[in-house]
């Protein structure tokens, strides 16, 4: 706790750096992962090697896969860059599969009566598939959002600036409560953000909340 | 950075390939790290995972071990466990055990709680006692599904043994943390390659055992 007290302000700065390369990498996964889980479910041919290519991208151990992103794409190894884009790839490996489980799981029968009233194919995605998928969506994201916190602390390794720097500063001049303090403040900001992921769920989809609170039919004894 | 003639000429090197640190000796003790850990935490995550499983009783913690096995930092509780025991193999082996755990408890209590119950019913039905159950209906219709979990762990702890070497010296990440220390990037990326052949290697033959088993008990079933 003294050395808490005598370092907030490096804390929140370091909290910021690791919101900074966090968000964009979440942001990024949702944009890239949501339309290829989409593409995964409607054209069956193509589903199975996408899954299959985000399962092996989801083994790639993290600390190779920034070294490689860095050489392969010509980053420098300690940019944000390169951070993000590792970020982005693991977000990507996990969604995609969340987000296919969820296109998957919206009713044909609603999806025909769309069609059948003559909605076009974006129409359809946008007004039906997509908010039918948000709850698994965004228990996918939920995921996303915590692991990629618990990500960016690697970065300290290669010297991209975040909460990582606690756990390895402290490791190498023995300061047990800066290794605690970094350690502590990735596993509550991952908590916050899967908190306001949730809540944003929750805020999205109104529906959800009305058809749960009602008595279900046939159940009821 | 370096191109990838020197990434190769590193990799090809046989020097690198010889001696106490050569990539030989690296390998075996990244994949015995790994093993050991994988050993420890199912001794004592699949009896809890089967126990949850049979008895329906204590899901919440399976949850909570899922949710905190993501939110915690691997590379915290590296450091942690480096700081308070100190360095040699025990910090990163109990870290290791640690990370394992959550995947372990979820694949096996997943497992176990799949069977249809009406299966479960029928076996105590013909007069099998609690034991039997478990060994002989719940634990072999659940193999693939337990299998899935001890994959998915030993990925994660595969993966994590990189970083183990910031703590210790062992297994294949020496050659990353040497690399990025000495800005020897052909060393760096050479080490990157074989870990995440090692990776790569290791999810294909644990899919190809877990498919083995799904086929098994499909043909039993049958």
């Amino acid at each position: 706790m003294t050395w808490l007290r005598l370092n907030w302000p490096q804390v929140l700065q370091l909290v910021g750096d690791h919101l900074a390369l966090s968000l964009p990498a979440i942001l990024l996964s949702i944009l890239i992962a949501v339309p290829i889980g989409y593409l995964a479910v409607r054209l069956r041919w193509l589903g199975k090697p996408l899954l299959l290519t985000a399962t092996l991208l989801y083994a790639i151990p993290a600390l190779p896969l920034l070294i490689i992103i860095a050489a392969v794409f010509g980053f420098s190894l300690r940019s944000p860059e390169t951070m993000i884009a590792a970020l982005t790839i693991y977000g990507v490996a996990l969604l995609v599969r969340t987000a296919a489980d969820g296109f998957d799981a919206v009713d044909g029968f609603v999806r025909d009566s769309a069609i059948a009233l003559g909605h076009s194919p974006l129409v359809i995605f946008f007004k039906v598939d997509l908010p039918l998928a948000v709850p698994v969506l965004i228990s996918g994201i939920r995921v996303v959002a915590v692991s990629t916190v618990s990500l960016v602390t690697i970065g300290a390794l290669i010297g991209v600036s975040g909460l990582g720097f606690f756990l390895t500063d402290g490791f190498q001049r023995g300061i047990l409560g800066e290794v605690v303090t970094g350690l502590l403040a990735s596993v509550a900001l991952a908590g916050l953000l899967d908190a306001l992921v949730f809540a944003g769920g929750r805020a999205m989809t109104p529906w959800v909340r009305v058809v749960d609170s009602q008595p279900k039919l046939g159940v009821a004894k | 950075m370096s191109s990838f003639s020197q990434v190769l000429a590193w990799l090809t090197d046989l020097s690198n390939w010889s001696g106490t640190t050569g990539i030989p000796i690296r390998i075996g003790q990244h994949l015995a790290i790994s093993a050991l850990a994988i050993l420890l935490a199912s001794l004592i995550a699949l009896p809890v995972g089967i126990a949850i499983g049979h008895t329906r009783r204590g899901a919440g913690l399976i949850a909570g071990a899922a949710g905190a096995a993501r939110a915690i930092p691997t590379l915290g509780l590296l450091t942690l466990f480096g700081l308070g025991i100190g360095i040699g193999m025990t910090a990163p082996l109990l870290a290791l055990v640690v990370l394992a755990i959550p995947s372990l408890l979820a694949g096996t209590y997943a497992g176990i709680g799949s069977v249809t119950p009406a299966v479960v019913d029928a076996a105590r039905g013909v007069g099998m006692r609690e034991r039997q159950v478990i060994w002989r209906v719940e634990i072999p219709l659940a193999a693939p599904v337990i299998i899935g979990g001890i994959r998915a762990a030993t990925l994660q702890v595969i993966a994590t043994a990189t970083l183990a070497a910031y703590i210790s010296d062992q297994g294949l990440g020496r050659f990353l943390f040497a690399g990025l220390k000495t800005r020897d990037y052909s060393q760096m990326i050479g080490g990157a390659i074989l870990v995440i052949a090692l990776a790569l290697l290791a999810e294909a033959v644990l899919a190809l055992i877990q498919s083995l088993t799904k086929t098994y008990v499909a043909h039993t079933r049958a």
